[in-house]
């Protein structure tokens, strides 16, 4: 039963085959077995968490259940929920309960889905390995003693532990495709506007995007017909019709044209993982699709590009942090100033600092011009870029991550070196353009073990549903998706 | 440009955060290393690119000038950190924030 497709539990839950407290619960008790070890979950209420269950069930018997209604869903602590916890991974929202509830939050509600807890991530989603989170890094469910890779590392470590059915991630340079390439998922991160950023604790702004992170696309497929929609709330929230994501899912891929960027398969790709990522290449050849080599030849600039823009929003939005109205607070200060410049010093974890730093030197008097405004053109060119090579193809695809997941503390003190590890997803965040990565086989290591890794697939704006049947259709045909990591008996149980 | 340890301490003024003089060494560093891989985008000629600040071009939209917004007052005070660390019930009550003496 953990681990039915979304759909299938869907059936199971409509003819009463199991209950969505019977559902919940077992999700739960494995939470209670295996959270402790793997850091997963950040914050559960389980009284909580069996009362909407409750609900759904009385939903199911009264006929009007929606796709998701009754389903366990955990969603990553960047989103509001009203009474619950909501830290953003920081010292500084240690305390916060969120009075309101993100717009992700009240459509998963509606459709009657079951907020399982709070999913742990990099603080304020600045990180690719869930080790800057002020509540402790969390272990990747395949090797305990690697990442799981960031800033949604704690919705990936749920779903590849089957600790949820699916759950929501959120993306501003990678934090969805990374982990759900390091942790064996797909994971789709629509185009720039699509998912409402209202209740969403902010980070890059024009960047920002909520998805879906799950088993396998035709789950993603119903997790973004729950979370995409205009929502007046959210200023960059575009206003298009209403679509059903899994309307294409059956199309056969013949004729599809593949774009492969040469420079995603250049020096700094891992060379096992470029083996598994051209043998999916095959396997899409087999599908009928017909292969055309394209160049994307800015991508290098796109992590420069990105730590610019990226540290300058997010210094303008973590600059509500004050301590005055919520939030950390330190306990002694001689006057005003003093308490915000304390507040800060405490409330933030060293690469939450940084940015902020990098964010307000390149805004400051002087600088602007040579740093943000170029920043901004070269950001064009990168978009410039995608707007030529989708002329010669349908789909664009690569690897999601350089690598696979790499050992915990091993990149913790090198930010340049972790910052490499989004160096495919970047431009996409950059472009504004959809991304998704889906499990495309293992590579073994120097020390024996198998590790997934993820094919990423780059779409035009608004071709989710076209994304999405691509790798429907490869899961028909490869058994990856399906793969689950055997989880070690933690001690003292049985 | 070479950030020097000054530098580090007016930006992390001007960021209102607090950094000790070994904080600072440390992340002279840090910022050190990440401003030059920043440096990369000076290479690029980007003579009349206009900046793109937004992937769509959409304008900001205009809403109906409808009240929209209910009272919730009580619910965003209960979060408030001065509320248990030194704040009178008075100034609570009020509906003020307790912030540190600003005006002599």
């Amino acid at each position: 039963m953990i681990n039915s497709s979304l759909k299938t539990l869907s059936q199971m839950l409509a003819k009463k085959e199991v209950s969505s407290v019977e559902l919940t619960q077992a999700f739960l008790n494995r939470i209670n077995t295996f959270n402790p070890e793997i850091n997963a979950y950040i914050a559960l209420d389980q009284d909580r968490t069996l009362a909407q269950a409750k609900a759904a069930d009385v939903r199911i018997t009264a006929g009007n259940a929606e796709p998701l209604t009754g389903i366990p869903i955990a969603q990553k602590d960047i989103f509001c929920a009203n009474g619950w916890k909501t830290t953003c991974g920081s010292k500084m929202l240690a305390n916060f309960v969120a009075p309101y509830d993100a717009q992700v939050i009240t459509k998963f509600d509606a459709a009657g889905a079951v907020n399982l807890g709070k999913t742990n991530m990099d603080e304020f989603a600045m990180g690719s390995s869930n080790e800057t989170s002020y509540f402790g890094g969390v272990k990747n469910p395949w090797d305990f003693t690697r990442v799981p890779g960031g800033s949604s590392g704690g919705s990936a470590a749920a779903v590849a532990a089957r600790l949820c059915a699916a759950a929501s991630g959120t993306d501003t340079g990678g934090s969805i495709r990374q982990p759900a390439s390091l942790c064996g998922l797909t994971g789709l991160k629509p185009t720039y506007g699509v998912v409402s950023r209202y209740g969403m604790i902010a980070f890059a702004s024009s960047l920002d995007q909520a998805g879906p992170m799950a088993k396998s696309a035709e789950d993603c497929a119903l997790m973004m017909n729950v979370m995409a929609g205009f929502d007046e709330r959210d200023s960059t929230s575009l206003n298009r019709e209403k679509e059903d994501y899994a309307r294409d899912l059956n199309k056969p891929l013949q004729g599809l044209r593949v774009g492969l960027p040469k420079e995603f398969f250049a020096e700094g790709l891992d060379a096992n993982v470029g083996k598994v990522i051209e043998a999916a290449i095959a396997e899409y050849k087999k599908l009928g699709a017909e292969i055309v080599e394209i160049s994307l030849p800015n991508t290098g600039l796109s992590i420069p590009v990105y730590y610019v823009l990226a540290p300058a929003e997010a210094s303008s939005n973590l600059s509500r942090y004050d301590g005055v109205r919520y939030g950390h607070r330190a306990a002694e200060y001689t006057d005003l100033m003093d308490m915000y410049c304390k507040s800060r010093a405490e409330g933030f974890g060293a690469e939450v600092k940084r940015r902020i730093l990098i964010g307000t030197y390149v805004l400051s008097a002087g600088y602007y011009d040579a740093y943000y405004l170029k920043a901004q053109q070269i950001r064009r060119l990168i978009a410039q870029d995608f707007e030529e090579a989708f002329k010669h193809c349908d789909v664009i695809m690569g690897p999601a991550a350089p690598s696979t997941a790499f050992k915990a503390g091993e990149k913790v003190d090198d930010p340049v070196a972790m910052y490499l590890q989004d160096i495919y997803t970047i431009s996409t965040n950059l472009a504004g353009l959809p991304g998704m990565s889906v499990p495309a086989g293992f590579s073994t290591g120097d020390d024996g073990k198998a590790l997934p890794v993820g094919l990423q697939i780059i779409g035009n704006y608004f071709d989710e549903a076209r994304m999405l049947n691509v790798a429907h259709q490869y899961q028909q045909v490869t058994d990856w998706h399906t793969r689950m990591p055997d989880l070690p008996t933690p001690q003292g149980t049985k | 440009m070479a950030l020097s340890i000054e530098d580090i301490k007016k930006i992390a003024h001007l960021a209102r955060i607090e950094v000790s003089e070994g904080e600072a060494a440390a992340t002279l560093t840090k910022l050190t290393g990440i401003l030059g891989l920043i440096e990369q985008m000076q290479a690029v000629n980007t003579e009349g690119i206009v900046p793109m600040s937004h992937s769509q071009d959409v304008v900001q939209r205009l809403r109906e000038d409808v009240v929209t917004k209910t009272n919730q007052r009580e619910a965003f005070q209960k979060i408030a950190p001065a509320l248990g660390n030194g704040s009178t019930e008075r100034a609570v009550d009020c509906g003020l924030y307790l912030v540190p003496k600003v005006i002599e």
